[in-house]
């Protein structure tokens, strides 16, 4: 069981906004992609899930070599949650998970039995199975956020990515959100979150990579990475870490670089 | 589906293991929902409004018939084409036969096909454009459409009229998208761009050609078909638009799945597994086709493949596998009822009837926005 994301390169007008990026996030955890602003954390997680086609490199999940598999097979291994994700179409919560099955299943027939079955585990995995009925547009954010996390459930992926989950959520969301993710991994899925809140993902993340410029800076435990050293330099700020009392793991505040 | 469905929030609730805290969005009485219907139902419900609205509209106008006569002189005709000529002899005596079958039937299949095909149409292109003021026209096709017409009316290039539509149509959307294409990557936001910038010039030498060379007679020839008009439709329409509907409408609707995904867009779709690019190409390309192949017979009929879907897609949610369907037959009743009151309203006169769709669409379009935002005080 591995994960490898070999030498991953995508660019745009000559400019390499991901630029070889090499590593190997443990399989069955939540590893936290972090970065500052147009770090290429977003692109990553795209070429990852073969929604951007990369410049050259390649992404094997076990014996899978993901980006050579057809889309839909592909779909049925990896599913990506975007930042945001709009629709002007009046679905019900329903609906919008349903989505999921897109990939199993036969193309031009309808959904079957068991495809329900997975859509209902879905709803109630992600926590919005008590208001499946009602429709997205009368959803708050965090509401809709977890609705897009219950489609991408009912894909059933083994790698799932996340672009920014926790994004407009207060704590209790955020916190919410990172539970489902780690009941995840404990299931066997591999899930790569792309996280701005360094303290969100010291708590939550198994592993993290921090990337800078397209390229990796560092990867590995939470402790390994989230030191002053690593951090300074790449946020351009200055940065204290303590530890949590009750956790053990790494809190970080920060200042202006004076 | 629809029981497991309903039956989900309560089993849910006592097991739900998160969103339980002060987060917990209200639990307050459920809102009632769509009040669904199976979606075979919806589809047989709307093809029996269909059958009977054929019958009554034929039977409607001078010449005192009912939709029973309707009925028997079809099924003589039918039953003549199925057993050879040597059926039994027409009861309805040979003019009134003639009325129905020539004349009245071929038109009312006509105003059926076309709006089948243009509500189709019309849903498929809001969705793949993710545009909810997309209509079938959007590529340019009306206007090359009409400038292959006027071509035709007005300097006397000496093809068929039809024919000069569906050639105009075409090249119209070949050159939108190849433009939108010579940019980069097909995205929805190019293709609207693209399309107008052909619309406009199309319309500009439409414009241009009527204003030159057209003379007293042939204005209002333009004129009706510019609005759109069934007049004189005979069985050669019904060939091309209903061959068309049944073709390319039938592939639309079996692709209901794969437009569903992209409800949230192109990168969730490709994330679904869809191939983004070619389905776009691909249905893109049927929708013009069709769309081409009903303005060449009926010119182009505004509303029709603009506000129905909207108003289906109220009616029966957004997806896709329930909505093309039902569009489709919603789409077929409501133009074959508009036709009807086109050539009956003013008698003799004709209305073209783009003019009649939009003036009994418009507020029947208003009435449902308000009764759903009555409902649920949102829209869609």
């Amino acid at each position: 069981m591995s994960l490898r994301l070999d030498r991953l390169a995508w660019g745009v007008d000559g400019r390499l906004i991901v630029d070889g990026v090499d590593c190997t996030p443990p399989t069955g955890a939540l590893t936290g992609v972090l970065g500052p602003n147009g770090a290429g954390k977003s692109t990553l997680l795209r070429l990852v899930a073969g929604v951007l086609e990369p410049e050259h490199g390649r992404v094997i999940l076990d014996a899978d070599d993901l980006l050579a598999l057809r889309r839909r097979d592909r779909a049925r291994v990896v599913a990506l949650v975007e930042q945001e994700a709009s629709t002007h179409a009046p679905l019900t919560v329903h609906d919008a998970v349903a989505l999921g099955r897109t990939p199993h299943g036969s193309r031009w027939g309808g959904p079957g039995p068991r495809d329900a079955d997975v859509v209902d585990a879905a709803l109630t995995e992600a926590g919005v199975a008590h208001f499946a009925e009602r429709p997205l547009t009368t959803l708050s954010g965090g509401e809709r956020q977890r609705v897009h996390l219950a489609r991408a459930l009912a894909q059933e992926p083994r790698l799932l990515l996340l672009d920014e989950p926790t994004n407009h959520l207060d704590v209790h969301a955020q916190l919410d959100t990172l539970a489902v993710l780690t009941d995840l991994t404990r299931r066997g899925v591999t899930v790569l979150a792309a996280l701005h809140d360094l303290n969100l993902a010291a708590a939550a993340c198994d592993h993290v990579v921090l990337l800078h410029g397209g390229r990796v800076v560092a990867a590995g435990d939470v402790a390994e990475v989230l030191r002053p050293e690593v951090v300074e330099p790449v946020y351009g700020v200055r940065c204290l870490v303590l530890e949590h009392p009750e956790t053990g793991r790494p809190v970080l505040t920060f200042a202006p670089r004076s | 589906m629809t029981t497991t469905r309903t039956s989900t929030p309560h089993a849910a609730r006592s097991t739900a293991p998160r969103g339980t805290g002060p987060h917990a969005p209200s639990h307050g009485p459920r809102p009632t929902g769509r009040g669904r219907v199976p979606t075979w139902v919806a589809v047989v419900l709307a093809a029996a409004a269909l059958v009977v609205s054929v019958l009554v509209a034929v039977a409607v106008g001078p010449a005192d018939l009912s939709p029973g006569d309707v009925a028997r002189s079809v099924g003589h005709h039918v039953g003549g084409l199925l057993s050879g000529p040597t059926g039994p002899e027409p009861t309805l005596g040979a003019l009134r036969d003639g009325i129905v079958w020539e004349l009245r039937l071929p038109r009312v299949l006509t105003a059926a096909a076309v709006g089948a095909g243009l509500a189709i149409a019309g849903a498929v292109m809001q969705s793949l454009t993710r545009n909810p003021l997309a209509d079938p026209y959007l590529l340019g096709l009306s206007s090359g459409a009409s400038l292959g017409a006027v071509a035709v009316l007005v300097l006397g290039v000496a093809v068929l009229l039809p024919v000069a539509a569906f050639v105009g149509a075409v090249l119209a959307l070949a050159a939108a998208l190849a433009l939108a294409g010579s940019l980069g990557t097909l995205t929805p936001a190019r293709m609207v761009l693209a399309g107008l910038a052909v619309a406009q010039l199309c319309a500009a030498a439409t414009s241009f050609v009527i204003f030159w060379s057209a003379t007293g007679d042939s204005y209002r020839e333009i004129l009706a078909w510019l609005m759109g008009s069934l007049a004189g439709a005979g069985w050669d329409a019904v060939a091309i638009a209903g061959g068309g509907v049944l073709v390319l409408g039938t592939g639309l609707a079996a692709s209901g799945r794969t437009l569903d995904a992209f409800a949230f867009g192109d990168t969730a779709a490709s994330a679904l597994g869809v191939h983004v690019a070619r389905t776009r190409w691909t249905l893109l390309t049927v929708v013009a086709l069709l769309t081409g192949a009903l303005v060449a017979v009926s010119g182009s009929i505004g509303f029709v493949g603009l506000i129905l879907p909207h108003a289906v897609r109220l009616l029966v949610g957004a997806g896709h596998r329930r909505l093309l369907p039902v569009v489709a037959l919603v789409g077929a009743t409501f133009l074959v009822w508009a036709d009807t009151a086109a050539r009956t309203a003013f008698e003799p006169r004709e209305l073209p009837v783009g003019i009649v769709t939009a003036f009994l669409g418009a507020p029947v379009f208003a009435l449902l926005l308000w009764q759903r935002r009555r409902r649920s005080g949102d829209l869609a």
